[in-house]
Parts: structure tokens; C-alpha cells; sequence
């Protein structure tokens, strides 16, 4: 696709350097941890964005705090810019790299390093992903919350970069809730750590600062969460509805009531195909929209909330309500969920917005994104956390058509600046990146920007952190001129 | 994913059936997280999106593969893993067959590496070769610790200590007569390795299924699936060994018919089941080669659909090992299980159990240190179910996880056979059930 977002041009004092930098790089690696062949380079020049693609110097994959922080010291010696990559699953293009940067991929940090279930934390490497800090506690009755869609694969770094969310986030806050400290390598190679198993710590909330960071503020290689037990027992619940406004302003009415289920996730009928296709849960097919609700607790418990949920969705017109009846059948179901993006990719290519919006305007903004992206003649896929307002159109194109993929990508951005003008945000739980780092002027005034960047100064004043991420480019101040 | 590839380039059409493939991976990074390398050795470069995005590079730009491809490409076990985990059903299998056959057009191997190759493909799809070597490799084991201090002969090293320590089992009594009603006729495959490191499996499959009334023919002219040869690159050598087997079995088909053709080994099952695939652009073969992957099925596939009596329990625990051309390649996960718990065990589940053992055809013995440490995870998940025995339905495996387990580990048709009437298998000589 002819691309619209730009990167920032290549320092050419660090390309001319390349061959120096790579002998260095060897010296301060073991020779596995070292990529720089330019075959080799290729896999790394993407996430799961693809649609962008720059091929990074070097790649480091260190295993320790100390490699980590060797390599950010070098670096930052010679001005040479840094891509920190968990598992290059972002959505928004948080882990591609640049022409004149060393991407640092925290993926052979994979320790578990400490459970300890009577604090009930966690203290893990970041490279580790987020579902293996469930497994490794599951035998002990605890599980770690937030559960983005790829928790298979993302690492709990990527998840911290990003702030990520998921669909059990609804009650259980997302990673800043659910975070309790950090090792965190600063720019010039000094280790800092913040916060620890204690809820909370006195001076200024740093940890909070460096959560949703996007690799801006330093590299955290360690990481403690909060670890919650397992409750009784969990259903999902399967809600069809003959309208997506219906499912939209019945999610609004359960908020709006003060119920809160584990998790309400919406599928419109593209979405609930897709997902049936791959994961055979048995949704419901003949439903223009979906929800899945899931309830937890004692029977009892599951029972009386349930009730209340299926009251409401009664007022607004629900055609099919399906309890789960096993494990099998609710694993199946968040399987189709949790798949949603992937199995997207068996009729077309998609990229996937995130805007966030008051649960009122749900059913409004639905409605308008359906229309915004039938006018560019494209196919929208919607599948997201209603409960938390969070939206994620999967829009359809062909990427071999670049027509389609520049309408697809305006398409987007206009449903972006919807979601903010109805009093939402850019993004819920993938970021900015270099996605929505140019509509950040929509949703920021100067003032505000500025201000951001004032606190991303303080801690990189030479903008070597991924430095084509999240704020335009222009209307950057100058290198190590931005004061608070 | 966007591909890049001119109208000629498509007009092959292994090349157009690859940017299929490669259009349909959305580089969402799940596959990563189930890839036994990967996992090892933390690179994406070892992963299946990394080879994926490395044979894209390089058949795009219609380039000879390099060292560097080849090094990435060489250390895939064609687990499959990533299949069962793609969301968006990206056909990896063919698309890493297409590699393979691109390296062994388009790349020079050194010179141990080509010797080590020439080697297997000489011996291990022919019985008799097989035999002879297992003889010697006895006779040298000693050189094994030797060998294995020099890189390059590493694989020597790992063939060696293969190779089963004890003269090999002999051929057990001919089968039993059928059981009257004949309730069906199909054929075994006899295979090429499994005959010859352990003929027990095929006896006890026989024995089991004449007792069900269950005819078995085994056709003459057939051999080796191909799988050994497929996975090295060498496509034409294994499309010959294919083509043999699906005139045999086709020359059954006609003349006696066949309700199916059972594989007792899942890595063969994958391949024959893929025949039909294969042979897709050879007009002579290409029907017949489809009829035959329709009539291929996993030993127990079949099995489960003869309702065997549920049995009473006994006191043995088995750990259900899943090799990956079974739950992976041929997507079989419950049928093992189930037939196993009919019988009367007790089936266990190790944890990580979509992670390979590291045996993987040949690459126990191409890619030894990467084949040790999934071995030593495998086998440490495996002990930990405290299990009496382990169960599991292929060949290969059995070989890698005796090599390290502590206790014996058979192919599951053995201990259905034994609880169904069978002798006892002599794996189990200290176990006594209830």
C-alpha cells in the first residue's frame, strides 16, 4: 500500500555507521543474540500491522537485565535509536522497526521467576507471554486478569508497553490495574525498580507513568503482577439479537444498571461467521448480533446475575439466549472470540481500529461506522469489549489492491475521529503506535501534546525510544529543548 | 498478507499455490507461541512466522535459498503445531514442502551435511539397509561420545545413539485366523523403519483386528510412505515411493476392495493422507492417489468406529503421548484417549502436550542439540503424570522418548490388543494390571 503514515528519516550518521555498530553489538552479546544478516532482518521489519514494514540495523534478543541494559548504554552513547519488540503481535505497529534502529526483542527473557500465592504475585521476566503466567498458577487456583486477544502469544512487556485490555478486563481493570512493579531499563543503561509487591508506593506513580509507555520510557525486563484466584465457577452466555443497536444499547443498559459481569463481548453477523468457521462453538447463525456474557461465581451467584442481564436483554428484543453447558462448550466459545482478528484472515485482509466510547453512543457509533465504511465501498467485521465501550471494526480489504488498501486505511481514521468526537479515544488497549499517532492532534490540543512529550523528554531527551511512535512528527520540539 | 509476485512467477504452480498460502497469514504472531523451536530458542527467526516471512522473501525475489534461510528452514520439525494454532488457517505444511523442495533444487549443502543425507535416504526407507545398519551402528555405539565432540558429525553421534541397544525384536508368529463374521477387509501399511525397530506394533494390530473379524491384506510392492525423503526436499524420489504405494494399494482396491488402508505409524498416516495433494499435477496418478488419501486412516481412527467393549478397570495409568503428525498432522486428539479408556486405563494428559518430543522423522539425528532439549522437556512433563507406561501412536517417538523415560512406552494398539485378548506386550514384563 502507498503508505500515508510517515516514519522519521533514517539519522544517516547511525547508517554509516551500521558495520561498527554490529562489531560492537557482538562484543557486548553472545553470537545467538545477534541478528544482523540482511536476510535474517526481513522477519523483523513488521507485527502484526503489516501493512507497514521497515527493516531494523540489528536485532538483540538478550536473555538478562544486564544484556538489556549493555546494549540501551551503547546505544545511547552513540545516538543509535531503539524498537523494544515483546512478541510483534501490536496491532497499531508499536514494535516496527526503522532503518536506523536496533530493535531489542525481550523474547528469549522467558523465565517465571517467583510465584508467590500467599502475596499472590507474580514476578515474571517480560518476554514471558501472558497466558503462561496463568498457566503456571492455574494449579494453584490463580490466574492473571487481563486477557488480551493473542494472551497465546503477546508477552506480558508488550502488554505493559501498551496498557493492554481483554475481554475479562470488564471487572477485572486492565494491565495498569493489575500491575505491581517493575525492573525497567532507562535509556542510557541505568536499572530502576518501581514498585513491588505492595499495592501502592509513596512519591509520584511512576509504574503507572511507564504503563501504556509504548517502549518510550525505557525497557522493563521484570515484571510483578497481581495474581486473583480462580472464582467458583464461570458461564458464558450466548445473546443473539435481530439488530447490532439492539446488542449496542442492551450492553449500555447492563453497564447503565450497575452490573457488572466478568465480560460482554459483541459480534455482528460477519464476525459471528467468521468465528463459527474456525472455532465451531455453536453461535448462533441466524442473529445479526451476538453478545457473550459471562458471569462468575457460585451457582447461585451466576443465577441471580444472569436474571438480571437476561430481564434487560428481553426490553431490548433478544431473539436466542444460549447457556453454555460445559467447559468444552465455554472453552470453544472464547476460543471463536479470541480468534476473531486471526480467523478474519481466512476471507480477507482486515486492519482493526480500537477506538473507545461512552456506552451510550455504542448503538450511534455502530451505525455510523457500518456507514462510514460502506462508503469507501469496503465490508466491516465488528467484534469487540462492549462492555467497556471498546470497539474493534476489522475492516475488510485486499492488500494486493491498493486502492482498497488506502480506502480501508481512511476508513479507519475516520471511525477513529468518530469514536473521539462521541466523547471517546483513539485507542482502548492496542496503543498508538504509528497507527493513530497523526489523529493524536484529534484527540490532543498542542497543550496537551506538548505536555506528553515534556514527560517522554525527562526520560529520553534525544528521542531514541521508538521514536516514530505515538506523537506527530511534526510539531515535535527539538531534540533535548522540551522543558516541562 | 500482501504478496509481491509477477504473472510468470504464478505461472508455476507450486509458486501459485505458495502465495495462496502466504495470503492468507495475517502475521498476527500466535503461531509463534505453540512452535517448539521457538519456544526453545526464542528467535522469530525460529518460528513459524519468521520462515513463513523467510520463504516469502525468497520466492518472491525468485532467489536460490542461502545458508541463512536454510539454517532457519533446517530447524523446522514440521510439528504442525502452528496449524492447529492459526486462526487463519494458513497452510504451513505445503508452503514449508515447497521450501524444502526449493533448498534441494537451489542450495549446495556441505559436504558432511550432504553425506549424512545421502546416508539416510539410502538406508532408512529400505528395510533390509535398515537392518544392516542398526547391526553396525551396535557395534560402534562406542564411537558415539567421540564423534559427538566435532560439530559436524554431531548427527553421527545422535544415529548412533539411536540405534536400540539390544539385538532387534524378531518378527512375532504369523497372524491369527480371521473371526467370522469378516465385518470389513483392509490393507496395513508395512512400512519401511518400524518393521524393522520394532515389528510387535503391526503383529498386534493384526492379531487385534482378525479377532474384530477384521480381514488385512498387505499388498505386495508396497514400501516406504516417502515422508523421509518428502521432509529432506527430495519431492521426485518421495512422489516415486508415493506413486508405488498407490499402485499397490490401487491393484487391492480393484481386485479385492479395501474399507480402508490403516497406518499404524502417524507420521506415514500424514503423508498418505496427503498423497492426493501430491500428486495433484500428475494426471495419471492424481485420481487415484485421491481415492487412496480417502481410504487412509489411523489405526485407531478405525478402531474406534468397530465398538469395542468398554472394559473393567485396570490398575495401570498410561500417559497419553500425542505425536504431532497425529493431533497436529492428521487433527486425530480423542479416538487414542477414548479407545484407551475403554479398555480399562487410566489416561493421563502431560502438560505441554503440543509441544514435539523432538524426534520428528530425521531430525533427532540433523538437528541433535535441538532434538535433546525437547526430548528432556517432553520426557520431564511426560514422568511428571506419574504414570505407569506411556502410550502413543508413531514410530519415531516411541524411539526418542525410550531413549529417556523411565518407564516403558508402547504404541497404543499394543496395550489395546493385550487388553482385548492379546498377548502381553514384553515392554511390560514388571507391570501386572487388576
Amino acid at each position: 500500500m502507498s503508505e500515508v503514515i510517515a516514519f522519521l528519516k533514517p539519522r544517516a550518521e547511525v547508517l554509516a555507521r551500521r558495520s561498527v555498530i554490529i562489531a560492537d553489538l557482538a562484543d557486548l552479546l553472545p553470537p545467538e543474540c545477534l541478528v544482523h544478516e540482511a536476510r535474517e532482518l526481513v522477519p523483523f521489519e513488521t507485527d502484526a500491522f503489516v501493512a507497514y514494514r521497515r527493516l531494523p540495523l540489528a536485532v538483540a534478543l538478550p536473555k538478562t537485565t544486564a544484556e538489556v541494559a549493555a546494549v540501551l548504554k551503547y546505544c545511547h552513547r552513540y545516538g543509535i535509536p531503539v524498537v523494544p519488540r515483546g512478541a510483534g503481535t501490536s496491532l497499531c505497529g508499536g514494535a516496527i522497526p526503522q532503518e536506523d534502529a536496533v530493535v531489542i526483542g525481550l523474547s528469549r527473557m522467558t523465565q517465571i521467576l517467583e510465584i508467590d500465592t500467599f502475596n499472590r504475585t507474580a514476578t515474571v521476566q517480560a518476554g514471558v507471554t501472558n497466558l503462561s503466567i496463568s498457566d503456571a498458577v492455574s494449579p494453584e487456583g490463580f490466574f492473571y486478569a487481563p486477557d488480551p486477544s493473542s494472551q497465546l502469544a503477546c508477552t506480558i512487556g508488550g502488554n505493559i508497553g501498551m496498557n493492554s485490555g481483554g475481554a475479562h478486563c470488564l471487572k477485572y481493570g486492565v494491565t495498569t490495574n493489575n500491575l505491581l512493579g517493575v525492573k525497567l531499563v532507562l535509556v542510557d543503561g541505568t536499572v530502576i525498580e518501581l514498585g513491588g509487591k505492595h499495592l501502592d508506593a509513596g512519591g509520584y506513580d511512576l509504574l503507572g507513568l511507564v504503563c501504556g509507555s509504548e517502549g518510550q520510557l525505557g525497557i522493563v525486563t521484570e515484571a510483578t503482577v497481581r495474581l486473583i484466584a480462580k472464582p467458583e465457577g464461570a458461564r458464558p452466555v450466548l445473546f443473539g439479537f435481530d439488530t447490532s443497536e439492539g446488542a449496542g444499547a442492551c450492553v449500555a443498559d447492563v453497564i447503565g444498571s450497575g452490573i457488572i459481569p466478568v465480560a460482554i463481548e459483541f459480534m455482528d453477523k460477519p464476525a459471528i461467521e467468521i468465528c463459527e468457521a474456525f472455532a465451531k462453538a455453536g453461535y448462533p447463525l441466524d442473529v445479526e448480533a451476538l453478545l457473550i456474557v459471562e458471569v462468575e461465581g457460585s451457582e447461585a451467584e451466576m443465577d441471580a446475575m444472569l436474571a438480571l442481564i437476561v430481564e434487560i436483554a428481553c426490553r431490548h428484543g433478544v431473539k436466542t439466549v444460549r447457556e453454555c453447558q460445559s467447559a468444552t462448550e465455554a472453552a470453544l466459545i472464547w476460543k471463536g472470540r479470541k480468534s476473531a482478528f486471526g480467523a478474519t484472515g481466512r476471507i480477507a485482509d482486515y486492519i482493526c481500529m480500537d477506538g473507545t466510547v461512552p456506552l451510550s453512543q455504542l448503538p450511534y457509533v455502530l451505525k455510523r461506522t457500518g456507514e462510514i465504511v460502506q462508503g469507501f465501498g469496503l465490508r466491516v467485521a465488528n467484534v469487540f469489549h462492549a462492555g467497556d465501550g471498546n470497539m474493534h471494526p476489522l475492516i475488510l480489504f485486499n492488500a494486493n489492491d491498493p486502492d482498497e488498501a488506502a480506502r480501508a486505511e481512511a476508513a479507519g481514521n475516520e471511525i477513529l475521529k468518530l469514536c473521539v468526537d462521541a466523547g471517546g479515544c483513539l485507542t482502548g488497549e492496542h496503543g498508538v503506535g504509528i497507527e493513530k499517532r497523526d489523529l493524536m492532534r484529534h484527540q490532543y490540543s498542542k497543550a496537551d501534546l506538548h505536555q506528553q512529550m515534556a514527560v517522554r523528554a525527562a526520560f529520553d531527551a534525544q528521542w531514541l525510544m521508538n521514536p516514530s511512535k505515538v506523537f506527530p512528527l511534526d510539531g515535535r520540539p527539538a531534540m533535548g529543548t522540551v522543558s516541562a | 498478507m500482501q504478496t509481491n509476485f509477477t504473472e510468470a512467477q504464478l505461472a508455476d504452480p507450486h509458486v501459485a499455490q505458495s502465495e495462496k498460502i502466504l495470503r492468507r497469514c495475517v502475521h498476527c504472531g500466535f503461531c509463534t507461541a505453540t512452535c517448539p523451536t521457538y519456544v526453545t530458542l526464542g528467535n522469530e527467526l525460529d518460528s513459524p512466522r519468521g520462515r513463513i516471512y523467510l520463504i516469502k522473501d525468497m520466492l518472491e525475489n525468485d532467489r536460490p535459498a542461502d545458508r541463512e534461510v536454510v539454517t532457519h528452514i533446517d530447524r523446522c520439525l514440521s510439528c504442525l503445531a502452528c496449524t492447529t494454532t492459526c486462526p487463519s488457517g494458513v497452510d504451513y505444511m505445503h508452503l514449508i514442502d515447497h521450501a524444502r523442495a526449493h533448498i534441494e533444487n537451489t542450495y549446495r549443502r556441505p559436504l558432511i551435511d550432504r553425506l549424512i543425507r545421502g546416508v539416510l535416504v539410502a538406508v532408512l526407507p529400505h528395510p533390509q539397509r535398515f537392518r544392516l545398519a542398526l547391526a553396525l551402528a551396535r557395534l560402534a555405539r562406542p564411537l558415539a561420545s567421540v564423534l559427538g565432540r566435532v560439530r559436524a558429525l554431531k548427527p553421527l553421534a545422535a544415529m548412533l545413539e539411536l540405534a536400540p541397544q539390544s539385538p532387534l525384536p524378531a518378527a512375532p508368529a504369523g497372524p491369527v485366523p480371521v473371526e467370522q463374521p469378516v465385518r470389513g477387509r483392509v490393507a496395513i501399511l508395512a512400512g519401511c523403519a518400524q518393521p524393522v525397530l520394532d515389528p510387535g506394533i503391526n503383529a498386534a494390530t493384526v492379531r487385534l483386528l482378525s479377532r474384530l473379524g477384521v480381514e488385512i491384506v498387505t499388498p505386495k510392492g508396497e514400501g516406504c510412505c516417502g515422508a523421509l525423503v518428502h521432509h529432506m526436499g527430495r519431492e521426485a524420489a518421495a512422489l516415486d515411493f508415493a506413486r508405488a504405494n498407490v499402485d499397490a494399494w490401487t491393484r487391492e482396491i480393484e481386485a479385492g476392495g479395501l474399507d480402508a488402508i490403516l497406518i499404524t505409524a502417524s507420521g506415514c498416516g500424514t503423508t498418505i493422507k496427503d498423497y492426493g495433494h501430491m500428486l495433484r499435477l500428475d494426471p495419471a496418478y492424481a485420481e487415484k492417489a485421491a481415492r487412496v488419501s480417502a481410504l487412509a486412516k489411523d489405526v485407531t481412527e478405525f478402531l474406534a468406529l468397530l465398538d469395542l467393549p468398554r472394559l473393567a478397570p485396570q490398575n495401570l495409568t498410561v500417559a497419553y503421548h500425542s505425536a504431532c503428525s497425529m493431533q497436529h498432522g492428521q487433527k486425530i486428539t480423542m479416538q487414542p484417549k477414548l479407545l484407551l479408556k475403554a479398555a480399562g486405563f487410566a489416561v493421563k494428559d502431560p502438560a505441554e502436550g503440543h509441544l514435539c518430543c523432538g524426534s520428528a522423522g530425521t531430525y533427532n539425528i540433523l538437528q541433535p542439540e535441538i532434538s535433546a532439549q525437547l526430548k528432556a522437556r517432553k520426557v520431564k512433563n511426560i514422568e511428571a503424570t506419574r504414570a505407569d507406561l506411556i502410550a502413543t501412536g508413531n514410530i519415531g517417538c516411541i524411539t526418542q522418548i525410550a531413549t529417556a523415560a523411565k518407564m516403558p512406552i508402547l504404541h497404543t494398539v499394543e496395550l489395546l490388543d493385550w487388553a482385548y485378548g492379546g498377548p502381553k506386550p514384553a515392554k511390560l514384563a514388571g507391570l501386572e494390571r487388576a
